[in-house]
């Protein structure tokens, strides 16, 4: 009954259902034949459909997890492993299915992803845009494709690095999305080469890409640069519940990456992702990850931080409203000496909604003189509301540093009332209240996305929504 | 201008303010004295509609004519009466531009609001630094007095009460905003709340008053000042 609610708010809260435009949709359940039939589909090499069928039995084997979030409202046959909703890609506004176009119009789209993609802006219309992006990367030997195209173009650097750092044996849900994954993006920064602009999910417009089961990998080579955007403020509606993302990503030698993600799920999805990177020496992996939406999310992005003197951050922020539970938080793993890391998570947690931050930060033998620091501040909106904290510390080492603060703060009536003597209504106050709140992170954000993040709380805030 | 008739005020079961009546009178300037626990503050929070504070059913707030007693706290201070308070709280992530673009949404642009408050700062000689920081975060005393004062002088109440806006202000601080205050003070009712006369020697109040006890005990011009300087309240 619960569910069905969930449901409902949904629809009503985004106010449309779109008729779906397909070519190609498989039977809604799970079976060895669609796990063959999506490799078929793609025409992948045999390799591939290999790892999915491993990938597909380990994924029987085990089961659900027993912490974290409550998933027993999960259900695996209730869900579709594969649409494909457009035929070919499409690289314009323009050239997609007109329901599509209509959703995004309705559930506003951020509006730098709009201008873009329908080509607003006076000068220059969005393919143009687009290809010279594409023409700058390609000048420079930097592959930014989806991932469907990157095992068809660059099969042997996808071979080489697909599943090593997250194996499909790691847990269920990347054994999950390791046999039927589709989309996502693939990455490669040449040595020495630093990408200026940040590159965004949304400059790859294909009809797959906020596809439930994404499959990312990046690869930045020795001393390059590359920040890396998967950012979709408005509602991400789907019909089906439950997202299962695996990230990868490879920072060698003296390169530095920056992922950041901005998410909002519609309110009756499971957002299970798992995501990791992996640095050598003097590598920097930098994790901005803002959670808000879905009905739970499990999400600890990772750094194995493997060479020496590199570093590792997460910055998270977790939004739980009612009927919400958000269990974020990071691992940060020291392999090598000289390693350094950074945890900084902010939760908030409003009508009867749950935030935790569940982190582990492990030393391991032979990784001496390492740091590091954990802070997680959680703001409870109100009483029903709650908020946990599950730090982890394991230690092999004895010259090693590592700091952890938390706090648990409650929107005070004393700051409420401070906002409201200078004529600000009480959504605005407690929303303001909020935003400054997330403001050390929100900072680290591109200046667009921050705008939409502001807004999107606001709008959490006044209680117009759900 | 602001009427006050039968005020009693409570906080859990204790009385406070005990039926105060008084007419403020529209552009002057008062000053609210008395011992500690006499119930400045109370009145001031109470003015402004603290929800902590429980007002007895026969009390009533009158603010330019109007029945403000049962108004919410923003109502109060939309209409025009504002509050600076004896300790200004910090607020994380915000900043007094953040907090006023807020309030004046729709009302006053971005720029133009950017721009009075940096004339206003410079005035106050509040620094680019302290600005840009979070509000009153890691604040000096003079500093967040100063603050106070002008989100007073970007909103321009009609009538605006200060609570101890000169306690924990060195000398230096006191004489820039009592002057500001002296220019800001015309076209408005004052309310200072304060317990020593420093302020008074910048800033001369057509009245003093006198709370003792949830009580105005006493009102009279400046000469009332020097009495109790003198003498103190217990002799009044």
């Amino acid at each position: 009954m619960q569910d069905n609610n969930h449901q409902f708010d949904s629809e009503v809260k985004y106010g449309f259902s779109m008729p779906e435009k397909h070519v190609y949709r498989a039977k809604k359940g799970l079976n060895i034949s669609v796990v063959k039939s999506i490799s078929k589909l793609k025409r992948e090499p045999l390799w591939m459909l290999e790892k999915r069928q491993k990938a597909y039995q380990y994924f029987l084997s085990k089961s659900m997890p027993n912490w974290g979030a409550d998933l027993s409202l999960l259900d695996f046959d209730d869900i579709t492993y594969f649409i494909r909703s457009t035929d070919k890609q499409v690289s314009s506004w323009e050239d997609l299915p007109s329901e599509i176009k209509m959703t995004y119009d309705r559930i506003g789209v951020p509006d730098a992803e709009k201008n873009f993609l329908s080509g607003v802006s006076a000068q220059y219309e969005s393919e143009v845009v687009y290809e010279s992006i594409q023409k700058e990367l390609k000048k420079k030997g930097v592959i930014f494709c989806d991932m469907d195209t990157g095992l068809k173009m660059y099969p042997d650097i996808v071979r080489n690095y697909f599943g090593t750092l997250i194996p499909h044996t790691d847990n269920k849900f990347a054994a999950l999305n390791t046999a039927v994954w589709s989309g996502g993006s693939f990455v490669y920064v040449p040595k020495g080469v630093r990408v200026e602009l940040p590159l965004q999910a949304y400059f790859r417009m294909n009809a797959e890409r906020f596809g439930q089961f994404e499959r990312t990998l990046i690869i930045a080579d020795e001393g390059s640069y590359v920040h890396y955007i998967e950012g979709c403020t408005a509602p991400i509606y789907t019909t089906s519940s439950l997202h299962s993302a695996v990230v990868e990503v490879f920072v060698k030698k003296g390169a530095r990456v920056r992922y950041t993600t901005v998410q909002n799920w519609s309110k009756n999805v499971f957002n299970l992702v798992t995501k990791r990177a992996q640095t050598d020496e003097n590598a920097i992996m930098e994790w901005v990850d803002c959670n808000l939406g879905s009905q739970a999310t499990m999400k600890y992005p990772s750094v194995y931080l493997k060479g020496e003197h590199s570093k590792g951050e997460v910055l998270s922020i977790a939004f739980a409203g009612k009927n919400q539970h958000q269990d974020a938080g990071a691992k940060m793993i020291h392999f090598a000496p000289h390693t350094s890391s950074r945890i900084i998570s902010k939760s908030i947690s409003k009508e009867g909604g749950r935030t935790s931050y569940r982190g582990l930060i492990q030393i391991l033998k032979g990784a001496h003189d390492t740091h590091s620091y954990v802070s997680c501040d959680a703001l409870l909106l109100d009483e029903k509301s709650r908020s946990d904290t599950y730090p982890t510390m394991r230690t092999k080492e004895q010259e090693v540093e590592v700091q952890h603060e938390a706090t648990v703060e409650k929107i005070g009536e004393e700051k409420l009332f401070y906002l409201q003597s200078r004529g600000i209504n009480k959504y605005d106050a407690e929303g303001l209240l909020v935003n400054g709140f997330i403001d050390p992170i929100a900072k680290e954000i591109p200046l667009e996305y921050s705008i939409e993040l502001n807004r999107l709380i606001n709008l959490e805030m006044s209680g117009s929504i759900g | 201008m602001l009427e006050v008739t039968n005020l009693s005020v409570s906080v859990g079961r204790k009385l406070i303010l005990q039926n105060l009546s008084y007419i403020f009178e529209q552009n002057k300037t008062y000053v609210l004295m008395g011992p500690n626990g006499s119930g400045k503050s109370t009145f001031a929070q109470t003015i402004m509609g603290h929800p902590q504070y429980e007002i007895d059913t026969y009390s009533r707030i009158f603010f330019n004519k109007e029945n403000i007693t049962s108004y919410p706290v923003e109502k109060r201070a939309t209409s025009g009466i504002f509050l600076s308070l004896q300790t200004p709280l910090s607020l994380g992530g915000i900043t007094v531009f953040q907090l006023l673009r807020v309030v004046l949404k729709g009302k006053k642009d971005a720029l133009s609001l950017k721009r009075e408050i940096m004339k206003l700062a410079k005035r106050l000689n509040i620094s680019q630094e302290v600005l840009n920081r979070s509000l009153n975060q890691g604040a000096s005393g003079g500093e967040k007095k100063k603050m106070e004062v002008l989100q007073a002088g970007i909103l321009k109440p009609k009538l605006a009460i200060f609570d101890e806006v000169d306690t924990g202000v060195d000398i230096d601080a006191l004489k820039t905003i009592s002057s500001y205050l002296r220019h800001f003070k015309k076209n408005k009712t004052i309310i200072f709340i304060t317990h020593n006369s420093r302020i008074l020697d910048y800033i001369q109040p057509d009245k003093v008053l006198i709370l003792k006890n949830g009580l105005i005990i006493k009102d009279g011009d400046a000469d009332l000042l020097s009495f109790i300087e003198k003498k103190g309240f217990d002799k009044l």
